[in-house]
């Protein structure tokens, strides 16, 4: 029988398309202010020396950019943090340049070494281990459409097992032509929290049903329903709603052949 | 940790399919290298798996044709594995039991050839399938449905570490309640990407990659596939302990003392409630660069000093990247149940500047506990602790 997992939510994040980081999406996702996506390219992240950070693409950026702030907000030290990192593509500019440089260079050396060591679907979480100077185990996984759901429940056994918290970090990035007609993701996104064993407040229980389809969920504003739509580590927008807002809510992700339940309460 | 049973196992490489043609190789002291005959303008020396090419899937599951998928499938259907996991999802239902497995490139090498394949105006060709093959995912979506599962599922890719992690992930979920038994292990095949990648990172190997070996080299890539069935309950081999780590230190460098090895392998030995000591054989990451091999050795003496023998089996099979962890458990189970240590293959002088007990010929012996090392790129180091469960 499963037994829901609980957590405490320390700390919190988000990077979208005209979400630019909690302090400026909370009042957004709490319905407060209205939406309006733009174009919001994430800053090179702080934490990584000048050296590492003028290795960082876009993929990067936008992982660390919410690991930061999501740490930064828990209060409690980066490298005391155990990552899960979740992405579903993981660094398609990156892939999608050596994969050109494959199919059409002659020459010998076709892949840059930078280009290869960004190239690993745990690229974002070496980087952010570097930064943090955390020395903890890190794990990274993906799960198609369903990273989301995958991560969080990675993440909730990792605490369940460890005691340690941990950073979860999920990011999607857009993959380059010609690959975005055979993957499509729409605009970049990411999310962060920080889960520790529960302590009161912001209180996340997690139940998992292999077979159970998830109950309906209320739709939220209709482009943030698009962006949940389109990038696989937006469907934890119905949970940032919730957080942002300071109320209790319950709702359903659809997770493999059946569902998570997830239930928040502040 | 509660041990957790390991109650089936299987791997295909260079060395055969299934666990009797490991052994044998191992035994035999009879690499599965050949020269670069995959991409010859790489050179160097690869594991390849033969009869690759020609293996069909099932027709149900063709949107998963890949190079990677085929090599899955003959590793479940080696050792008779797919059918115990058959009995195990009779016994706890299709629901109880997860599916975690690690790769590193999944089936990118399907799209390395769609983009070889390009209509005029750049398009991939309409076939080409992402979400069955170059998909991390991919690789479980497919097991899964071989295996008729439906417990809880995700890729780890954690580099060369992958899928050693996916035995932790997956204990923690069995841990966690959320099912009672796993299918964990990996797959990385042959592509171009990683033959190029680590060819400009200057490892590649120009002979047969030899670890510990004075004058190595590099590494030599190969290709495997390897699963386990993990188990609250069953008895004789069984996952004993993990430990786990991160370098934090630079990207595609091991840390020079191997600091986070020292912290995995000593975690691993804590979680399984066992002394250095109690250790019959360490089963290095030994990849055979001069820098991982170097730092291995540093990290190895200061947690067993040279009072536990060690070597690595990537001579034999290759660096199998996301699937060593899984290949190397295989390998670990083979030397225990025939009872002996598989020293360094191909080692014409072992480097005389390491300190921790590297074995560089096959010593017939007890084997009832091992620890087996695997390291990735971005510094993610994992230990696991085999043995049978006291």
């Amino acid at each position: 029988m499963n037994v829901p997992l609980r957590a405490s939510i320390l700390g919190v994040s988000v990077w979208g398309p005209g979400l630019e980081g909690w302090a400026a999406s909370r009042p957004i996702l709490a319905g407060e202010h209205p939406y309006a996506p733009s174009t919001s390219p994430p800053p090179a992240p702080p934490i990584l020396s000048p050296t590492e950070r003028r290795r960082t693409g876009p993929v990067v950026r936008l992982a660390l950019a919410v690991a930061h702030e999501a740490a930064q907000s828990s209060g409690l030290p980066p490298a005391a943090l155990q990552p899960v990192f979740a992405s579903s593509n993981g660094d398609g500019p990156v892939v999608g340049s050596i994969l050109e440089a494959l199919a059409t260079a002659e020459a010998e050396r076709v892949v840059s070494p930078t280009q290869f060591h960004n190239s690993v679907h745990n690229a974002a979480s070496g980087y952010w281990s570097i930064g943090a100077g955390c020395r903890l185990p890190a794990t990274c996984l993906g799960c198609h459409d369903d990273t989301w759901p995958a991560g969080l429940l990675a993440a909730m056994a990792e605490l369940s097992a460890a005691g340690t918290p941990v950073l979860l970090c999920c990011y999607d990035h857009p993959l380059p032509a010609p690959l975005d007609a055979a993957r499509a993701v729409g605009a970049p996104f990411a999310v962060a929290l920080v889960l520790a064993p529960e302590r009161g407040g912001q209180l996340l229980e997690l139940s998992y049903d292999p077979v159970q389809a998830p109950a309906p969920m209320a739709p939220a504003a209709p482009a943030l329903d698009e962006l949940a739509r389109t990038n696989p580590a937006a469907r934890s927008l119905p949970l940032l709603a919730a957080v942002a807002g300071g109320r209790a809510d319950r709702h359903g992700l659809r997770y493999l052949e059946g569902s998570l339940t997830l239930e928040f309460r502040p | 940790m509660t041990p957790l049973a390991i109650t089936a196992m299987t791997a295909v490489s260079a060395l055969g399919r299934g666990l009797a043609a490991h052994r044998d190789a191992l035994l035999a002291r009879r690499t599965g290298l050949r020269p670069n005959d995959f991409d010859p303008a790489v050179g160097g020396w690869i594991g390849r798996v033969d009869g690759l090419e020609q293996h069909r899937l099932p027709p149900s599951l063709s949107r998963y044709d890949c190079r990677n998928n085929r090599l899955a499938h003959l590793a479940l259907e080696a050792d008779g594995f797919a059918d115990q996991v058959a009995a195990a999802r009779a016994r706890y239902g299709p629901g109880r039991i997860a599916t975690v497995l690690g790769t590193s490139t999944s089936g990118i090498e399907a799209t390395e050839d769609a983009y070889r394949r390009r209509t005029g105006d750049g398009a991939l060709p309409p076939e080409f399938d992402f979400a069955g093959t170059q998909d991390l995912y991919a690789l479980a979506g497919f097991v899964r449905a071989v295996l008729r599962l439906s417990g809880p599922a995700f890729v780890i890719s954690t580099a060369c570490a992958s899928s050693a992690r996916a035995f932790v992930d997956a204990a923690n979920l069995i841990r966690a309640g959320l099912a009672d038994a796993a299918v964990v292990g990996g797959a990385d095949s042959l592509c171009r990407m990683t033959l190029h990648g680590f060819q400009s990172l200057e490892l590649i190997s120009p002979a047969p990659c030899r670890p510990c070996d004075a004058e190595r080299a590099g590494i030599s890539i190969g290709e495997a596939a390897g699963f386990a069935l993990l188990a609250r309950e069953g008895t004789g081999l069984a996952l004993l302990g993990a430990g786990a780590s991160s370098d934090g230190h630079h990207m595609s460098a091991p840390h020079p003392e191997g600091a986070g090895a020292v912290v995995a392998m000593r975690e691993a030995l804590r979680s399984a409630g066992l002394q250095p000591g109690d250790i019959d054989w360490i089963n290095l990451h030994g990849t055979g660069t001069k820098a991982n091999d170097a730092a291995e050795d540093r990290a190895v003496a200061a947690v067993f000093g040279d009072a536990v023998p060690c070597s690595s089996t990537k001579a034999w099979t290759g660096h199998t990247l996301g699937a060593c962890g899984v290949l190397e458990a295989a390998l670990a189970a083979q030397c225990m149940e025939s009872g002996f240590v598989a020293g360094c293959l191909g080692v014409e002088r072992p480097d005389p500047e390491f300190r921790a007990a590297v074995v560089t010929e096959t010593v017939h012996q007890p084997v009832q506990r091992v620890v087996s090392n695997s390291f990735g790129f971005g510094g993610i180091n994992c230990s696991l602790v085999l043995g049978a469960a006291r």
